[in-house]
């Protein structure tokens, strides 16, 4: 196959940055769509020209690294996908593929397609787990969690943090990736006792870090490479409702 | 946002059963409207009560547009730099038309209100027979004007079914069965309202209500 | 023989003697407890945050210590752990079908062919149960049968279930867990985060490591970090044969440099080569996918009886099909174990009768399960691998067979370590994969993730503790000439590295690597492949100091110039290990000597020469590294031959 790439360039976060033509020649459907990159980035190399700065590394959909706006997609037109398990036979020869990072605010551009995400970082940090110090643990089977609440925990956890959904998101919401935690922990047993100071704690966090609100338009969990369900964000809401109207922090409530 | 649409839509559906009491005759609509005046009374004097239902619309409308417009302000700081290829929406329509579907409802109330509750631009404008000024409005011959009425009815339709379904979500509905649920109650309700509203001017346009 | 001298042997002074079952208990009441008040002012470096870096970061924070975490990826959720799938062991038995501690230590030390040491598998088999309080305490999402209570199930042949599980994502659910620890800390000031920073060097002041030199990815700033004692849980080096189920960026960097400011590596020639991976495709192949081992209880391994036979796997009649491993296992058949249905499939490659566009392929059938179970029944129990596979292959498992072909997984060597997990440089601590202790010469399904949070929860926050307590230390500072001198190194480096401008790309070097390193150092080894794989590495990394081209400059985002330094690494430890495999004159677990093998091709090992642990020094002066050999002994387990007729 045959492609030309426009490539969104830019040298670094001060740099304006512009949208850049390279024609790809010679691409095999069987490649992944990073495997391309790697390959036009060889030749960039040799033609004594700075490669393309992409984020990637386990490449099999699963480290969260991989944050490319493919032709107006996050990770591309394959539904659950993530752009390192794309492969070039989604596409078709001679087309024109446009190729951005993530834009948000809370993501600001490092360099050509990679941008800082640490404001997911942060908002774990602000109650995204269960305190529970190595060693104060009690015994595996002392709690038993019922084996639906359990499955959509994992359903839940199984966000990988790439960002897809604020990419996606028309109002650079980060709503879902907060949510996906927030239904976690809610979910099980073990998460009660921080329940709503967490949600809080981390709402307060994603709306400090500037992303956008959420009104509800979904878009976010159909460009989920890994099909977090949106009705996880009902479940923040009504959290944050019950703890920010009932005063759930109160002793004895 | 969810707080103040479910006031404004609890007034939508009040709204909606006064209109269509004009079904049931001249005698019984122009009662109606002249006994919203007397809401409320002895309690309160004339008109107070309907002053204070649209004082609460009002202050509803105004906290709707508000916090409308902190969400796109902030959608906008939050994506400084647009993408360069952006593909249109997966989800639906009334998602993604919901501010400019906004505008458009916000400037048909001004019209509405300067029509039928003022008279101003109403071709009859007597506020002593409201049915009156009604079957004027959707004459015929003034086919544009239900033309502009169904396209803003529709576009209501659009902002209630999103509107209605992310109310319920914002509220807390949490489980994908009651999200199916919540999807298609939104939608029935956007579509019951819709008929009922527009089922006045077309009576009117074809003649059923005179 | 000139390729290495041999040294004095090497011994580990910390492991108590003893009853077995009492050692960890007694060594942790010997050991030295740092007062909580002084925590605060010692300062631990941890390099690395996937299970065993972001477990111990986050216990040393809560315990108090002021701890610097650094990692290569943009967040500490990425570290490589998290593309582990099948799960994690645990002596609970909660299954009560005879599972033990010391039913998982027996099992251990035999899957690691008597080459690791009892003390530290037994010490980790008594940990496992607790990593499991631990991990459910955080809120990890285990598997749960309907009574609520966890699901186990039975791995890589294991004939107990004692693998915990989180559907196909359980190194995710478990980094994950730990990760959120680790947040908190970063969130209460106790670890200071440092993303996208690499290091690059050791620093080792009087015979001490006190520090290392990081570089800034984003910026390109090199800086030197002091601490008072410093952890690596950097990982393995699988990478070095370029194409492994590693993620891209996993390297040995920090252990190399580690092991050259003498760190000792011990036994760099035992690697894992995992038997259920998709083929590669092409050329252009940047990484290989492992596919989970479950799939080979229900598929069939096969390949056409007669070679170059190229029709379409459902034209070839059964008759004409070779099942080969139901032929030479009748016993265990499809599932033995990862290394002997590995080269299994290496042999009947070689003889010509791979499959598919590269000829290196077997097909994995599972036309036989669909037939006798369904296909909803298939589809239950391994839906998401069959989707994972048609999405890389674009081919339908569930109408023709799924070609796989083994690819390296796991490295089970790395720097030496004593008990208390401290390298051969007092004050550098090392965990997880990055350290050889546990897994002998081959590491058991669902172990990995367990001795990387065993070290990182358990073992090293104990260990550590006993260090600082014992050695009080004057502060030094980044001034001092040995950092000064590390940093100047580092900055030298660099600045060759770009100064090359050669004409060849930095990945075009590395994939020569790893073709010499897969065709000798890989599956089977011979003495002429291994010597002549050595002489091609040397040539090659001559060739790649003289032509490989770096471009940009050392000031911001460079990916090219990281991938260079990381590959000029590897070029020195792929000579470690083809001379580890050379002298290694036995077949033992993950390392193959052609020389050595039964009459009917089955691994020799050999007892009375090789029961030791092979510890390489980096001798700068002496041009050939020194092997120390560390004896080892087995009081309770004792060796036998493995057999899976």
């Amino acid at each position: 196959m045959n492609l030309t790439l426009r490539i969104w360039r830019q040298t670094g976060p001060e740099d304006k940055g512009r949208m850049v033509t390279y024609p790809v020649p010679d691409v095999s459907p069987d490649m992944s769509f990073l495997e391309m990159l790697d390959v036009l980035n060889e030749r960039l190399i040799l033609d004594g020209e700075e490669p393309v700065a992409f984020d990637h590394d386990c490449r099999e959909g699963i480290c969260g690294a991989c944050s490319l706006m493919i032709n107006g997609e996050a990770h591309g037109p394959q539904r659950g996908t993530t752009a390192c398990q794309l492969h070039m036979r989604q596409f078709s020869d001679g087309e024109t593929i446009d190729i951005e990072p993530w834009r948000a605010r809370a993501f600001p551009v490092v360099k050509d397609l990679v941008v800082n995400r640490n404001a997911f970082d942060k908002i774990i940090a602000a109650g995204g787990y269960v305190t529970a110090p190595t060693g104060s643990a009690p015994e595996a089977h002392s709690t038993p969690v019922a084996k639906e609440d359990a499955d959509a925990a994992f359903s839940a956890a199984a966000c990988i943090g790439c960002g897809a959904c604020v990419a996606a998101c028309p109002n650079g919401s980060g709503m879902l990736f907060t949510a996906a935690k927030v239904t976690q922990l809610s979910l099980l047993p073990q998460g009660q006792p921080e329940r709503y100071t967490r949600v809080i704690g981390m709402v307060d966090a994603h709306d400090e870090a500037g992303f956008g609100g959420c009104t509800n338009i979904g878009e976010c969990s159909s460009a989920c490479p890994k099909g977090i369900p949106l009705n996880t964000i009902g479940r923040l809401n009504r959290d944050y409702l019950k703890a920010t109207t009932k005063r759930a922090g109160t002793p004895g409530s | 946002m969810a707080v103040t649409g479910i006031l404004l839509v609890l007034f939508l559906i009040v709204h909606m059963l006064g209109n269509l009491k004009i079904f049931t005759g001249e005698t019984s609509f122009d009662h109606y409207a002249h006994w919203l005046r007397d809401l409320g009374t002895p309690l309160l004097p004339t008109t107070w009560y309907l002053w204070i239902q649209r004082a609460v619309l009002t202050v509803a409308v105004l906290a709707h547009i508000g916090a409308a417009t902190v969400l796109a302000v902030r959608a906008r700081a939050a994506r400084p730099v647009a993408y360069a290829h952006r593909r249109k929406i997966h989800v639906n329509y009334a998602a993604r038309t919901m501010r400019w579907g906004g505008v458009i409802i916000l400037l048909f109330v001004i019209y509405h209100i300067l029509d039928l509750t003022t008279g101003h631009l109403n071709p009859q404008g007597d506020a002593a027979n409201p049915y009156g000024n009604v079957v004027a409005d959707f004459a015929p011959e003034r086919w544009y004007v239900t033309l502009f009425y169904t396209l803003a009815i529709v576009t209501l339709g659009f902002h209630l079914r999103h509107g209605a379904f992310s109310a319920f979500r914002s509220l807390g509905q949490q489980t994908p069965k009651g999200e199916r649920r919540a999807r298609a109650a939104a939608l029935v309700f956007a579509v019951v309202l819709c008929a009922g509203y527009l089922v006045v001017p077309f009576a009117v346009l074809t003649g059923l209500v005179a | 023989m000139d390729l290495y001298t041999e040294g004095n042997p090497i011994a580990d002074t910390r492991a108590p003697d003893g009853p077995v079952e009492t050692r960890w208990d007694r060594h942790r009441f010997d050991m030295k407890l740092v007062n909580p008040a002084n925590r605060r002012k010692l300062t631990v470096i941890v390099v690395g945050t996937g299970l065993a870096g972001g477990s111990a970061a986050a216990t040393l924070g809560e315990q108090g210590y002021h701890v610097k975490s650094y990692c290569y990826q943009d967040s500490p959720r990425r570290a490589h752990s998290i593309a582990a799938q099948g799960g994690i062991n645990a002596a609970k038995n909660y299954r009560n079908d005879g599972d033990s501690v010391h039913r998982l230590f027996y099992d251990t030390v035999k899957g690691g062919d008597f080459r690791s040491r009892e003390s530290n598998v037994h010490r980790l088999a008594e940990v496992s149960v607790n990593i499991i309080d631990q991990c459910v305490a955080q809120g990890v999402p285990f598997a749960r049968e309907y009574g609520g209570l966890l699901d186990t199930r039975s791995f890589g042949g294991a004939q107990v279930q004692r693998t915990f599980y989180a559907r196909g994502q359980t190194g995710q659910q478990l980094l994950l867990g730990a990760y959120q620890a680790l947040e908190r800390q970063i969130g209460l000031g106790n670890v200071e985060m440092n993303a996208r920073h690499e290091m690059l060097e050791l620093v080792v002041v009087d015979g001490r490591a006190r520090g290392i030199v990081v570089r800034d990815m984003v910026t390109g700033e090199i800086s030197t970090e002091m601490a008072d004692a410093v952890v690596l849980a950097s990982g393995g080096y699988g990478n070095v044969f370029y194409l492994s189920t590693n993620a891209k960026g996993c390297n040995v960097t920090a252990s190399w440099r580690a092991h050259r400011k003498g760190a000792y590596f011990a036994n760099p020639c035992y690697t894992q080569i995992h038997p259920t991976c998709i083929p590669v495709s092409g050329d252009h192949q940047s990484k290989l996918t492992l596919m989970s081992e479950s799939l080979r209880n229900d598929g069939r391994v096969w390949v056409p009886k007669v070679k170059g036979d190229d029709r379409s796997p459902r034209d070839i009649p059964e008759d004409e099909r070779d099942y080969y491993l139901e032929r030479i296992y009748p016993s265990f058949g499809n599932l033995v174990p990862r290394d002997i249905a590995s080269r299994a499939a290496k042999n009947v490659c070689d003889e010509g009768r791979g499959v598919g566009p590269t000829g290196l392929g077997v097909y994995l059938d599972f036309a036989d399960a669909i037939g006798r179970l369904g296909r909803k029944a298939i589809e239950a129990k391994y839906g998401n691998l069959f989707e994972m596979y048609e999405r890389i292959t674009g081919e339908d498992p569930y109408e023709v067979p799924m070609r796989i072909y083994p690819a390296v997984h796991y490295t089970m060597g790395g720097l030496w370590v004593d008990y208390d997990l401290q390298s051969t440089i007092p004050g550098l601590f090392v965990i997880g994969e990055a350290n050889f202790s546990d897994h002998g010469a081959n590491r058991l399904g669902a172990s990995a993730l367990m001795q990387g949070l065993a070290d990182g929860y358990f073992v090293l926050p104990s260990t550590l503790a006993n260090y600082l307590a014992a050695n009080p230390m004057e502060k030094v500072e980044a001034s001092h000439p040995e950092a000064v001198a590390a940093r100047t190194e580092v900055e030298e480096r660099l600045r060759r590295l770009l100064a090359i401008n050669g004409d060849r790309t930095v990945d075009s070097f590395h994939r020569e690597l790893g073709q010499i390193m897969w065709e000798h150092c890989g599956m089977e080894r011979s003495e002429a492949g291994l010597r002549k794989a050595i002489d091609e590495i040397r040539a090659l990394r001559e060739q790649f100091w003289q032509r490989a081209r770096v471009p940009g400059d050392g000031e911001g985002l460079n990916q090219s110039l990281e991938k260079a330094g990381r590959v000029a690494d590897f070029f020195e430890l792929a000579e470690l290990m083809c001379i580890d495999a050379l002298h290694r004159e036995e077949s033992c677990g993950g390392h193959f000597r052609a020389e050595h093998q039964t009459p009917d091709g089955e691994a020799e090992r050999d007892d009375d020469r090789f029961a030791y642990v092979a510890a390489w020094e980096y001798a700068a002066d002496a041009g050939t590294p020194v092997l120390h050999k560390e004896d080892l002994v087995f009081e309770y387990v004792h060796p036998s031959q493995r057999s899976y007729k």
